[in-house]
């Protein structure tokens, strides 16, 4: 049905929006804990920069991205230099992008339930002898973890569907950097492309739904867990 | 031995106003020392910060000698490290967790050289057994506080801490938790600081008094003494204003259906009890249950006439046209409230000599100490 080059755009899709939760994840959590749990100076300054990327247009973050982890850039230069890694034009580089736009969707699921888990089941834990890092891990982690995996699916499924900061800071290479959205793109820009372009978008489209179907159905399942509902 | 010392102000807000705190003083170790005040008067703050959950902005707190909070030494041992089991008014159970996670979960922390109950004890003496696999969402009430005070328990507490753990349930649940309170006091000795604003449980608990109000201590010591102040009565209100009696069961009479008790000053006799004979009781002996005759009454129903002498006459905080007369039975204060006009139809005043009758049906409140 498709050709291996639309497979392996399906393919790395998926491989590069798993990769890009998975970066992001741990600190979108540390972030959401830290906006909503601590008042610290500079947090409304943290709390815009996260959510920058929801607001300034993909190309913008792509072309923030390209100064910043370029070869000659601040970051990508140290990170060429000393570790031999290369982030532009690079799988890697395109899960960063879509790391990053897709960063505010996760902080904002994460803190939206750690907002409705009760302090003072906090305070509870700790008057039983449970420690900060010891209470996260054992009450505050499980009760937002519906929050969590509900925020990370969407996320995957929000990157499948990056384009601007992909294609601007990784540019479109074939089973390097072209995911679907950009195999999408290049597919209308070649004569004939037309089936190739319908294929992938049927299949963009279904993947997109199933994500949002699938973190539906596993946050009610975890809340039902939790004996909230 | 409890040492509390606290001061801690919260500014006016544009939502409130501010709010001071000012409070000093020691509560028995073993023993129950109970906080009783009106909402707002401090005592649930006292408990967030003997727990470490609240830091006061100056103050010290020591139990049996151990500093846990000293602002001015710059000392103050975080929460978790101080073993102040809480039991907290909204229980607080974990709700991902089963009721035994929940029970073990502070058991686990515990240290290992820590001396207290067993799971099994707790389980046996609370009435868990049942409950054991199911989660927190699906218990009553009752059963909620009955799995925090266990949880709270087994974390081996130096110090149990119970903010208001009957003040959301109904009358039903709360005398079926206040025996267990008092089981867990008498069974295990663990030194409970209680904050309520309920008279019965300072009544049947409390070794130590503490009487708040705006954030000060209005007295504090035993109940005993702390009842029979005719100025501290209007926090008991109008209909409950009396002392507390720390009585012996000295006799059953089920013939009779009557019941002897002893207190230092005398004994009376009361409608039969099932405590055993040799238990101590603490009843409260409500001021509206007390009348007086100058003379010894003849031909009269009420079995108990004890002789005592007028010690304060004082007008009842509640009403212009009522009196609290302070009494001494031996080496007990008792009081009573009449109307102005019967103190002075019969001339009563300090010094003089009386009869105070008490009815044995009087005391179907308040239970075993």
């Amino acid at each position: 049905m498709l050709t291996p080059e639309e497979w392996q755009a399906v393919r790395l899709s998926l491989s590069v929006a798993l990769r890009s939760v998975a970066f992001s994840l741990p600190l979108a959590v540390a972030v959401a804990w830290l906006l909503s749990r601590r008042r610290f100076l500079g947090r409304p300054l943290l709390d815009a920069v996260v959510h920058l990327p929801l607001v300034i247009p993909p190309v913008v973050v792509g072309w923030g991205l390209l100064i910043l982890f370029g070869v000659q850039g601040p970051i990508g230069r140290p990170l060429h230099d000393w570790f031999g890694i290369r982030l532009v034009f690079s799988t890697a580089g395109a899960a960063l992008a879509t790391a990053v736009m897709t960063f505010p969707l996760i902080v904002r699921a994460v803190r939206l339930s750690l907002e409705g888990v009760d302090p003072g089941l906090e305070a509870a834990a700790r008057s039983l002898g449970a420690g900060p890092f010891d209470r996260f891990f054992t009450v505050t982690l499980p009760l937002i973890a519906p929050g969590i995996l509900s925020g990370a699916i969407i996320a995957f499924a929000a990157g499948l569907g990056e384009f601007g900061a992909i294609i601007t800071f990784a540019s479109n290479i074939p089973g390097e950097t072209q995911t679907l959205p950009l195999a999408i793109y290049a597919a209308t820009q070649t004569p004939g492309g037309e089936g190739t372009a319908a294929r992938l978008a049927a299949i963009s489209f279904t993947m997109a739904v199933a994500g949002l179907l699938l973190a539906e159905l596993v946050a009610r399942h975890l809340r039902r867990l939790l004996g909230r509902s | 031995m409890l040492e509390v010392t606290l001061r801690h102000a919260w500014p006016a807000t544009r939502d409130g106003e501010g709010f001071s705190l000012d409070v000093a003083f020691r509560g028995p170790t073993p023993g129950v020392t109970v906080l009783f005040g009106p909402s707002g008067c401090g005592k649930s703050t006292i408990l967030s910060a003997i727990a470490g959950l609240l830091r006061p902005q100056s103050g010290r707190v020591a139990l049996d000698g151990q500093v846990l909070t000293d602002t001015a030494a710059r000392i103050f041992i975080p929460a978790e490290r101080r073993r102040c089991g809480v039991v907290f008014q909204d229980a607080r159970l974990f709700p991902h967790l089963s009721v035994e996670g929940n029970l073990r979960y502070g058991l686990r922390r515990a240290p290992r050289e820590a001396e207290g109950p067993s799971f099994e004890e707790v389980v046996a003496l609370l009435g868990l057994g049942r409950l054991l696999a199911r989660r927190p969402a699906g218990l009553s009430g009752g059963e909620r506080q009955r799995v925090a005070l266990g949880r709270a328990l087994l974390s081996r507490p130096r110090l149990l801490l119970m903010d208001e753990p009957l003040a959301s349930l109904d009358v039903p649940r709360r005398a079926e938790i206040l025996p267990l309170i008092e089981r867990v006091r008498d069974a295990f000795r663990v030194p409970i600081l209680h904050v309520t604003h309920a008279l019965e449980e300072v009544d049947r608990l409390a070794d130590t008094l503490v009487l708040l109000e705006g954030g000060r201590v209005l007295a504090a010591g035993p109940p005993e003494a702390l009842t029979a102040e005719p100025g501290l009565t209007l926090l008991a209100g109008r209909r409950d204003a009396g002392v507390v009696l720390r009585c012996l069961v000295a006799a059953h009479d089920p013939g009779r259906g009557l019941t002897r008790l002893d207190f230092a000053g005398g004994s009376l006799l009361v409608t039969l009890r099932p405590e055993p004979v040799g238990s101590t009781l603490r009843l409260r002996l409500r001021a509206r249950d007390v009348s007086l005759a100058t003379a010894p009454p003849e031909g009269l129903a009420t079995h108990n006439v004890l002789p005592a002498v007028v010690e304060g006459v004082a007008p009842a905080p509640f009403s212009p046209h009522e009196v609290l007369l302070r009494l001494r039975l031996g080496p007990t204060p008792v009081l009573a409230r009449l109307t102005r006009d019967a103190v002075g139809t019969l001339g009563l005043a300090p010094g003089q000599p009386v009869w105070a009758l008490v009815k044995s049906i009087a005391f179907d409140h308040g239970g075993p100490a």
